[in-house]
């Protein structure tokens, strides 16, 4: 491929990419510390439950549909796997345990949406409810904690200096971007997103994919229970709130379509990468958590205004 | 009769977008009372020059007077202000509303201000109406109006704006045949009126029913205009061509093998009704009826795209059931939709997504697509079918309506597909192009693949036919062999018995 054309393809990821490398200027120059490696680790750490949700939202965003649930399967199979892991279950039991209880409510969105012929909206926005209420019923409405060392090391530990989450988030995104680019689940994605009937017709097993499709999106939130689990000792019921939001607003800045068809998973990883910066420029800039919703909001609404404005008009 | 006063006079229209040249010091002239034919190809420039017609896109270079007067228009209000109406292929109205508010969106009678004036608003549209010499109702809801009515209630609002100017986009693309005789009355009421319209079609047994004159583009250059009476149906494809094609339909005779495809007592419930039929390889069985007879409908029940109630079904001699368009492929049935944009392509997908999307089995390895592989069958796709784009990875929107229908039909070629469903293959594509579909279709059937060909052009199914059915009302009517007559099809379709 030439380079013009390649440009052209991928100008909107290279927009994206051009506000994050210019927000890193802006706030290098307004703080120092901003730009050193623990700092940034520290980001990319932070911003790895964000990422992972986002990465399951990218896929069911481009087949179409949306996922309101997902903040509140963090909360539900978080207390799961702290349930077995409390019952004394080996941790890399338990934690497969979680994400197969993941994946199964995952599994559970898609049969509602393609069975049931229920909006992805109103059908997880169900879900988000049933699976809040059922992580409080579980737990009493407390929060468990207290876990083994091997199992917390998966927030706490490091691989070659680099923070576990971000290592775990980098390899999801290879898989994720390898995925859809590269195989079969990926193409039927883009092609449901973009044309269902057509993709029907031209034999796509629609209702199995777009089921797999949710089922990707409760198996990425579990994942990201397992970290936010380990990160805090902890897990809460009321994890995840407004968790929904956030993936789904990386993955708009990121450049996918709403309307599904269009999309990438480098675009999502640097939309949850301005997500952190941000939150975390703010935070070293002493900016208050009340500011930082608007600035977060404010971004959100720009980045998809300037995709709008500057996107070649259709002839 | 067309009067001798201007209503549209361009010269020298000139378009470039970046790297084509679109329009190509374009003239074209329109009276006042006439309907004036604008031919040519997919491509040729008729889209460019309407929208600068209508003022949705700037000319570069050349002049436009409107009732003499030179204008420079600044966008489609401008266009509209100035007596230019147009009415899209695919209409532009909002289905949940009343025909009277949509005739008069944005321009509502008001009682006083907010406050709508519902009686006037009616009365006004009604009035339109029945000027037309149309039996719509004012307060009817467009959802629940046919194609045609609705296109009925574009042309009203486009008069409720005083158009003397009136541009039509292939209006009987969606139509029946008596519908487009409303069609044309409409039209003749209008020249009637002293409106010029503008017509574009590629049915080209319309422009000799319809129009006055004919102009002809070719690659965005002014070929010529001429009186429709002097005029032949190959002279006009010589010309929108550039060269003489032997015959618009090169059908070949066709050596029938066995039965590939047989329906017994087909039924679904309300919709068919005791379909039995059978297309052996080597044969391009036509099907004929009105629209909403059943074709669409036994093509999808075939397809298992819509569930049957009653009836079997045969592939090459083994009953089977199919339950899905996944079943059907698999057993080698292939659908060309009606509708390219909405059932063919994903447009937002390449060119390659698109051709390899029902074989991707063929592509992968593990649910792994291998990428070179791919990239070749598509690319002998393209070269196959000389499919126009500038590369595999182009988008599909970005094609031409006779290219992205080859992409369509590549998509079968890619599952080697040996029985073939195509619907309209040919609708709202240029005669170049209809030629090169036909040709294919005569390639497929000689080498053993089995066609059922759906279609309203009944020139089209007379010359591609080998056998002829015509459905009306979710039964077969009628089987006529390839000498039939239109007349005979048109009295079947009809349910006349004969």
């Amino acid at each position: 491929m030439t380079l013009k054309p390649f440009l052209i393809r991928y100008a909107r990821q290279f927009g994206t990419l051009f506000g994050l490398v210019l927000l890193c200027i802006a706030l290098w120059i307004a703080t120092p510390y901003f730009l050193t490696s623990s700092n940034l680790l520290n980001i990319m750490e932070q911003s790895a439950i964000n990422a992972l949700i986002a990465v399951g939202m990218t896929f069911i965003i481009i087949s179409g549909g949306i996922d309101l649930s997902v903040g509140s399967l963090v909360a539900f199979t978080g207390v799961v796997l702290a349930g077995f892991l409390h019952d004394g279950w080996p941790w890399p039991l338990a934690v497969a345990c979680g994400l197969v209880a993941g994946l199964g409510c995952g599994i559970v969105n898609g049969l509602l949406v393609t069975l049931g012929r229920l909006p992805p909206f109103i059908a997880t926005l169900g879900t988000m409810s049933v699976a809040r209420g059922a992580a409080l019923l579980y737990t009493d409405g407390r929060p468990s904690s207290g876990f083994d060392s091997g199992f917390r090391s998966l927030a706490t530990g490091q691989v070659l200096h680099i923070p576990a989450p971000a290592v775990i988030m980098l390899v999801v995104y290879v898989l994720g971007h390898f995925v859809l680019t590269r195989t079969k689940f990926g193409r039927y994605t883009y092609a449901i997103g973009g044309n269902e009937e057509a993709a029907l017709l031209s034999g796509v097993r629609v209702r199995l994919y777009k089921t797999l499709i949710y089922g990707a999106g409760g198996l990425l939130s579990a994942l990201a229970a397992v970290l936010l689990t380990a990160r805090l000792n902890s897990a809460q019921p009321i994890a995840g709130i407004n968790y929904e939001l956030d993936a789904i607003a990386a993955t708009v800045i990121g450049g996918t379509s709403l309307l599904g068809g269009q999309g990438t998973m480098g675009g999502t990883l640097v939309g949850a990468l301005i997500m952190g910066v941000l939150r975390n420029g703010l935070n070293l800039l002493g900016v208050s958590s009340f500011v930082q919703q608007v600035v977060i909001g404010a971004v959100i609404i720009l980045a998809v205004l300037v995709d709008v404005l500057f996107k070649p008009k259709k002839k | 009769m067309p009067s001798l006063v201007s209503a549209l006079r361009l010269r020298g229209i000139r378009k470039t977008f970046p790297g084509v040249l679109a329009l190509d010091g374009v003239d074209f002239d329109l009276l006042s009372g006439e309907v004036h034919i604008l031919l040519g190809e997919n491509g040729a420039g008729k889209s460019t020059l309407m929208k600068i017609i209508s003022g949705a896109s700037r000319r570069d270079a050349g002049t436009m007077e409107i009732a003499g007067v030179p204008v420079d228009l600044t966008g489609p209000r401008h266009a509209q202000e100035l007596g230019i109406g147009i009415i899209y292929q695919e209409l532009n109205l909002v289905p949940h509303l009343s025909v009277a508010e949509n005739i008069l969106l944005g321009r509502e009678p008001m009682l006083c201000p907010g406050v709508l004036d519902r009686r006037r608003l009616r009365r006004i549209a009604q009035e339109l109406l029945d000027e037309l010499g149309l039996t719509i109702a004012a307060g009817a809801v467009v959802s629940s109006l046919g194609v045609a009515e609705q296109q009925m209630v574009e042309v009203a609002k486009a008069l409720s704006l005083d158009a003397r100017v009136l541009i039509m986009d292939e209006p009987t693309s969606a139509l029946t045949s008596q519908e487009i005789e409303r069609l044309f009355a409409t039209i003749r009421r209008l020249k009637a009126r002293g409106v010029g319209i503008i017509y574009i079609s590629h049915r080209m047994e319309e422009l000799f029913a319809i129009g006055d004159r004919v102009t002809v583009l070719r690659d965005g250059r002014y070929i010529g205009t001429k009186a429709i009476g002097e005029c032949t149906l190959d002279s006009l494809i010589a010309m929108m061509t550039g060269r003489d094609l032997d015959a618009q339909f090169p059908k070949e005779a066709a050596r029938p093998g066995e039965v590939a495809l047989r329906v017994e007592g087909l039924g679904r419930n309300g919709v068919l009704h005791d379909i039995s039929f059978s297309v052996r390889r080597g044969e391009i069985v036509g099907l004929a009826g009105l629209m909403g007879s059943g074709r669409t409908e036994l093509a999808r029940a075939l397809f298992g795209a819509d569930a049957i109630d009653c009836g079997r079904i045969e592939v090459h001699g083994r009953e089977r059931r199919i339950r899905s368009p996944r079943e059907a492929i698999d057993l080698g049935l292939g659908f060309l939709t009606e509708d390219r944009k909405t059932q063919g392509l994903v447009l937002a997908l390449s060119v390659q997504s698109n051709l390899c999307l029902p074989s991707l089995d063929k592509y992968a390895r593990g649910g792994v697509m291998m990428e070179t592989r791919e990239r070749a069958a598509a690319g002998r796709m393209v070269d196959e079918l000389h499919i126009k784009t500038p590369g595999l990875q182009q988008r599909a929107d970005c094609l031409s309506g006779g290219n992205q229908q080859k992409v369509v039909l590549g998509k079968w070629l890619c599952t080697a597909a040996d029985i073939l469903i195509f619907d309209e293959p040919t609708r709202g594509i240029d005669v170049g192009a209809k030629v090169e579909i036909y040709r294919l279709m005569n390639r497929l059937a000689a080498q053993g693949a089995a066609i059922l060909m759906i279609s309203s052009e009944l020139p089209e199914i007379l010359g591609m036919s080998d056998r002829i059915l015509v459905m009306h009302e979710g039964r077969i009517a009628r089987e006529f062999s390839a000498g039939a007559t239109q007349e005979q099809l048109l009295a079947a379709a009809l349910g006349r018995s004969v």
